[in-house]
Order: structure tokens, then sequence, then C-alpha cells
């Protein structure tokens, strides 16, 4: 009598079989990622819940609702939004109180903000070599545009306004504050214990203290500091303190950077005969500096968004600018509308810039590969 | 040094090629830098105030103030000083920083936590808060929500939440507590619950390491806090009253008012700062490595012990340096509270030096508030963050 095998003998081969329906295409899917036990189940229909609350009411409210057409709220006759005031204001939002002819000139400079930003962002550029000298170029292009004179009309700082302003005081502060920042964190770690102490205390002060107090300072306390027969733009005063406090923020953007570059590099540079200056500059800041860029970038985003607080020393920003709109009779108590658009257009621009820092932060870190 | 011995008098050449001596003359000439501007500095505020007519000093802070304050948490009115005022401005900044922070963490850590779940809608939603959230000018959140709170009904027509809680255009009304003889000692004894049941834990901690013992702490430590004080209190016949408030014809009677400022700024720094918490403890809970989750699994403990005794406290290491920052960032944001009328530290000193026109002093003051509460909570931070560390080994 021969025994039953307990097991099949190893040459006879199972045929293949496609996994259990639950598990695959849009069922499979569902039940691993919307409907995996009981929590996930509530979590999903609660979220479901939300989005049903939501979608449609918000939609409803900013399209198919709205008005987009009008010369004053009274044209608004829908239950929506009203968008009738894009049309007349958004010159406005856009530029301030930017001359109207001249506001080619705007465009203009920051259409030349690509050429000069694209070496910078990426490296891989062809030409990115003869281009950086544009880069260097570009903030006096930028004022000379902006501000005018050889030629073009001169245009008074107290003209800007706008998203102009934002982006203007937004960028001057970032690109100037990239060399201060950069003696800041050089000072922090220098081994002079006066300039480090200087530095240490300049870079605490400043991230220390909310934005909005050294906007005072700029508004209230410079005419005091500076001789009485010499008088600063409130312009170019706010941007002098946004340089001072985004330089406190980039030195420890750098100084990170610094930190990352391995001794050796510092070392192999001695050993070559470099002095100090030569190191840090043909060696270890072009490391460092290209590590920081995503902090740098990152950083950009935060100056971006708090120039908004310039409102409240009475400057005309772009949320300011939609304050005084809903102001006016013509569009009293449009705010909902004002500050959505305003946000969206916030969210565009900073949203992007935080994504391209993710990519470059995944291009440099090269510990995963 | 050896070959250049012969020193005979000062050379600026051999000097510059020292390194010590350059680096005092180059400190040397960055003090003299220094002190020129702060002398321009000085003459020229000097010549400023006289030409203005002003005083330097801190003498105005005794002077009368003239202004009142819609939200003071201690005795105050228009004719108290400007100190006072200053005083006022002082707690209304730390009352919405610290409700901000409780606040800002729950809603950190619970998106965090749910940004990583299984759940892909879950999950999805939980990223557009939180890109959405960030991307957004915390300025603009707070308007947005201040004017949101103001579009509420007016006092008369004020929305009620089971006859309790009422809600309109100035705020939201709410019972206020009344504490009665006695209610002092069931506050006391929560208290000691507090610290016995800490006892307990760390005896049953101390006792597990020794023998292997599991204890239920925590259920017991509950019980060693909640139970007597809830005796307590029926004992001394519940000497806790709520004052709730009443309707009358234009206003409320009773109770107290939440301005709608305080909730709009708090609500919108709370979901703007969670927002960034909850990247923090997305970061800091993938840190922890996955062999880490394997080995506790490996070793029989179930998903919430690994959680809770593996997971939480390596991620905790990560998490609370940059937390820190969010927190103070946090504070510093509430003086944004200027821009909708939340009369805070920054809009209190605002008023007080358009009124005084002590702006020196004033920004002074302001300088060293916030300073001191950054390096405070910074140096608190850094003493808990050494706490932590230590239990790796």
């Amino acid at each position: 009598m021969t025994a039953q095998p307990f097991f099949r003998q190893p040459n006879e081969m199972v045929a293949e079989r496609p996994p259990p329906a639950a598990t695959r295409g849009v069922v499979g899917w569902l039940r691993a990622n919307l409907f995996s036990g009981w929590l996930n189940t509530v979590l999903t229909l609660a979220g479901l819940y939300v989005l049903w609350l939501f979608i449609p009411s918000v939609l409803d409210w900013a399209f198919f609702n709205a008005d987009f057409a009008g010369d004053d709220r009274f044209a608004c006759t829908g239950s929506g939004a009203c968008w009738a005031w894009l049309d007349q204001r958004i010159t406005q939002f856009l530029y301030g109180f930017y001359p109207d002819g001249q506001t080619w000139r705007v465009n203009l400079a920051l259409i030349l903000l690509i050429p000069a930003l694209a070496p910078i962002l990426f490296d891989k550029l062809p030409g990115a070599s003869r281009l950086r000298w544009f880069s260097l170029a570009y903030p006096v292009v930028a004022t000379l545009l902006l501000i005018g004179g050889f030629g073009l009309e001169e245009v008074p700082t107290d003209k800007f306004g706008g998203f102009m302003l934002n982006v203007t005081v937004g960028l001057a502060g970032i690109v100037l504050s990239l060399p201060v920042g950069i003696l800041l964190a050089l000072g922090r770690r220098s081994r002079m214990p006066i300039v480090r102490t200087l530095s240490v205390a300049f870079i605490e002060v400043f991230r220390g203290v909310p934005l909005i107090t050294l906007l005072f300072v700029a508004a209230i306390l410079l005419p005091i500091f500076l001789p009485s027969n010499f008088s600063l733009d409130l312009v170019i005063r706010v941007i002098v303190v946004v340089t001072a406090f985004a330089s406190a923020y980039m030195a420890e953007v750098i100084r990170g950077g610094l930190q990352a570059v391995p001794r050796g590099q510092y070392e192999a540079a001695q050993a070559l005969g470099l002095g100090y200056w030569r190191t840090m500059g043909l060696i270890v800041l072009p490391q460092a500096l290209k590590i920081s860029i995503p902090g740098i970038v990152n950083t950009f985003i935060g100056l971006f968004k708090d120039t908004t607080l310039v409102i409240v020393i009475g400057l005309f920003d772009i949320l300011n600018i939609g304050r005084t709109m809903i102001a006016n009779p013509d569009w009293l108590g449009l705010a909902t509308e004002m500050q959505v658009f305003i946000s969206v257009f916030f969210f565009v621009v900073c949203f992007s810039m935080s994504r391209y820092s993710i990519y470059l932060e995944r291009r440099l870190d090269t510990t995963k590969r | 040094m050896s070959s250049v011995s012969d020193a005979s008098g000062f050379r600026l050449g051999r000097a510059l090629s020292d390194e010590r001596a350059r680096s005092a003359i180059f400190q040397l000439l960055v003090v003299l830098g220094l002190a020129l501007l702060v002398a321009f500095i000085v003459f020229n505020t000097i010549a400023n105030l006289q030409a203005r007519g002003l005083q330097p000093g801190f003498g105005f802070l005794s002077d009368p103030a003239f202004f009142d304050i819609n939200q003071n948490l201690i005795q105050y009115d228009s004719q108290s000083t400007f100190g006072r005022a200053l005083l006022v401005g002082l707690l209304n900044t730390l009352l919405v920083s610290a409700l901000g922070i409780i606040a800002a963490t729950v809603i950190g850590f619970v998106a965090g936590v749910l940004r990583l779940s299984n759940n892909w809608l879950v999950s999805r939603m939980i990223t557009v808060y939180v890109e959405f959230t960030r991307n957004v000018p915390v300025l603009l959140q707070i308007i947005f929500w201040w004017s949101i709170l103001t579009t509420l009904p007016r006092v008369r027509d004020s929305l009620s939440i089971g006859g309790t809680i009422f809600l309109n255009n100035r705020g939201f009304r709410m019972p206020a507590p009344i504490f009665e003889d006695g209610f002092a000692w069931v506050i006391v004894l929560l208290l000691l619950g507090i610290v016995a049941a800490f006892a307990l834990s760390r005896w049953a901690r101390d006792r597990q390491m020794a023998t292997g013992q599991t204890f239920p702490s925590f259920w017991v430590g509950l019980g060693v806090i909640v139970v007597p004080a809830v005796l307590l209190y029926l004992i001394l016949g519940q000497p806790l009253d709520w004052d709730i408030p009443e309707r009358t014809r234009f206003n409320f009677r009773g109770g107290f008012n939440v301005t709608p400022e305080l909730v709009a700024l708090w609500w919108a720094l709370s979901t703007y700062t969670g927002a960034f918490i909850s990247e923090i403890v997305r970061a800091g809970i993938l840190s922890v490595s996955k062999g880490q989750t394997e080995a506790a699994h490996s070793l029989g403990l179930r998903p919430n012990l690994t959680m809770r005794k593996i997971i939480i406290p390596q991620a905790l290491r990560v998490i609370i340096p940059p937390l820190t920052s969010q927190y103070l960032n946090l504070t510093k944001n509430s003086s944004l509270a200027i821009a909708i009328g939340y009369q805070d530290f920054v809009s209190i000193g605002n008023t007080t030096l358009n009124q005084s026109g002590q702006a020196i002093e004033v920004v002074a003051l302001w300088m060293v508030v916030y300073l001191s509460l950054s390096l405070g909570t910074s140096a608190f931070m850094n003493w808990y963050n050494r706490h932590i560390a230590l239990v790796e080994r």
C-alpha cells in the first residue's frame, strides 16, 4: 500500500492564477486606500461628507452664480461672487499708482528677471556662464527701469504700489540680503571674538523681533537717526529694514551650507596655500551657496509673504489696494472676493517657488543614491 | 616666527603678515567703524529730538494714557498709565500666543499624522490644507477670518447655541465660571492628585525595570487625579456655578465676551502655524527608519505600543528644535493683531507712541520684550531638548 504523498511532487507546476478580484483594479485600490478597516472607512466617509459640503457651494459661489461684468456692485445681481471689479481694478492691483503709459517698464523688468535668474537656478543651461554677467547687472538695470533717469521719465517711489510693490520689496530684500547674509555667516564662524559676537548679536536681534516692529523703525525711527536735511523715501527705508531682517535669516541658511562643506575642503585649500578670502571665495562658498539655494528660496517665500505687512505703515501694496477698493461705495463689502483673489495670486507664486525648492532639494540630496 | 625675531620697532608689513596682529587690527577697525556709526546716530537723534522738543526717557510710562482698551485681563481704565496700558497689551499678546501654541500643536500633530495615513482621500485633503495655508500670507488669513466673523448677525439677532453661548458680530458671549468658597480646595486636591500620579508612574516604571511586572499606571493615575477631586466637589456641595449670559434689550448681561478679533487672530495663527507644524511632525515620523518599526514588531510589540515606545520618542528628537522656532514665529506673528484692531503689545505700543511721541522708548520696549520672549523660549526648549536627547542612552 503506497502512502498518499503529503506534498506535491516538485516537478508538478501549479498554473499561475490572477490575484483575488478584491485586490485588483479599481476595487482593490479602493479597498486598500479608502476602506481598509473601520477607522479608514469612517475617515473616508467623513472626508467625502466635507467635500460634498464645500465643493459645490464654493463652485456655485465662485463661478456658476457669480457675475463677471458691470460698472459697480449694483450690476452684480447673482447670489454668488461679484468679479466685475477685476476688469476695472486689475491695473491698480498689479501696478499701484505707477503712471499709466509707463507700466511697460514694470513688465520689462519682470521679463528680464527670467534670463537673470535662469543661470542661477538651472546650472546646466547652455551659455549659463555668459548669462551670469547679466544676472549681476540685473539689479542695476531693474532699478533704472523702475525709478527712471537716463532719458526715462522719473517715477517717484511713492507711486509704487500693488503687486509690483510686493515683488519689488521682496526681490530687493532678498538680493541685497545675500551679500550681507554671507558676511554675517562668515562672521559668525570667524575666529575673531569681536566679529563673532557682533554677528551673533545682529542675527539674534533681527530674528528675535517681529518684522512689524522693524517696519515701524523704518517709518518712524530712521528719519530720527538720519540728519534732518537728508531724507530717504519710505519705500527705500522699508527695503533697508527688510534687507537687514532678511539677511539675519539668510545668514543662518548660509551657515547651514557652510557647515555642510566637509573639513577636508578647507584643509585642502589651505594646503594649496590659499588665504582666508580665496579659500572662502573660490573653494568653500561656491559649494556652500549651492547647497543653500533651497533654503534661500524658502527664505524668499517667507519674505515675499511678509511684504504684505507694509500696510501697517501705510504703503499701498496689493492688500492695501484691495482694502481701499472695498471701502469705495462702488465696490463696498466685496471683502471675500478681494481676499480670495489675492490669496490665489500669492498661492500660485509661492506654491510654484516651493515646488522648485523641493525639486532642488531632491536633486542636491545625494545621500539616497 | 623665529626667522623674523629681530623685531626692531613696529613695521606695518610684518604686522600684516602675522595672523594674530592682522585679526587684532581688523577687529579694532570694526569696533572703530561701529563706534563712528553709533556716534553719528546719537548725534543726529539728539539734534532731531531737540528740533521736535521731545524729552527722551521712560518718565512718560507713569503718565495717564487716556485711551480705552477693549480687552483687558487686569484692571484698566482710560485714567490708567501708559505703563499699565503696555502691560495689558503684553498680557493680550501672551494670551493669544499661548492659546495659539496649544491649538497649533494639536492641529499640527493631527494633520501630520493624518497626512501619513493610508487613507488616500484624507491624506490628499490634508495636503491641500497644508499647501494652501502655507503659501498664503498669514496677514491675509487673519483679515479673512476676521471679516468672516464680523459678518455674523448683530447683537440683537445673536445666534444661540443651546441658550448658553451666543454668537454675534461683537464676539462670542460665553458663560463665566463663578468660584464659590471651597473650590480652591478642589483645585489643590487636583494638583496633589497630579503629583501623586507622577510619583505612581515613576514607581511603576522602576518596578517594571526591576521585576518586569507591568502596572496599569495610566488608568490608576487618572483615577488618583479625578476621583478624590470629584468626591470633594460633591461633599462641599458643588461650589462652582456658571454665570450664564442673558439677553437684555440691547446687549447681554452676565457671562464674558470673547472678541471676534481674538477669535480670528487665534484661529488664523493656529491654522497657519499648524500647517507648518504638520510638516515638521511628518518629517519627524518619516525620519525614524523602517527598521525600528520592524524590529519592534518582531519583538512582539503591538502597533500602538510601537508608536508610543519606539517611534514617537525618536521622532520627538527631530521634531522639537523646529517646533520651537514655529512657536516663536507664532508669537511674533501675533503682532499682526494691529491690522484687525486686537490690542496686543505692538498695537498698544503704537497708540502710546502716537499719543506720547516717545518713539525710541516704545521701539526699545518692543525689542526688549520680544527678544526676551524669544531667548526665553529657546532657552527653555534647549533645556527640554537636552532632556529628551538623554533618553537616547
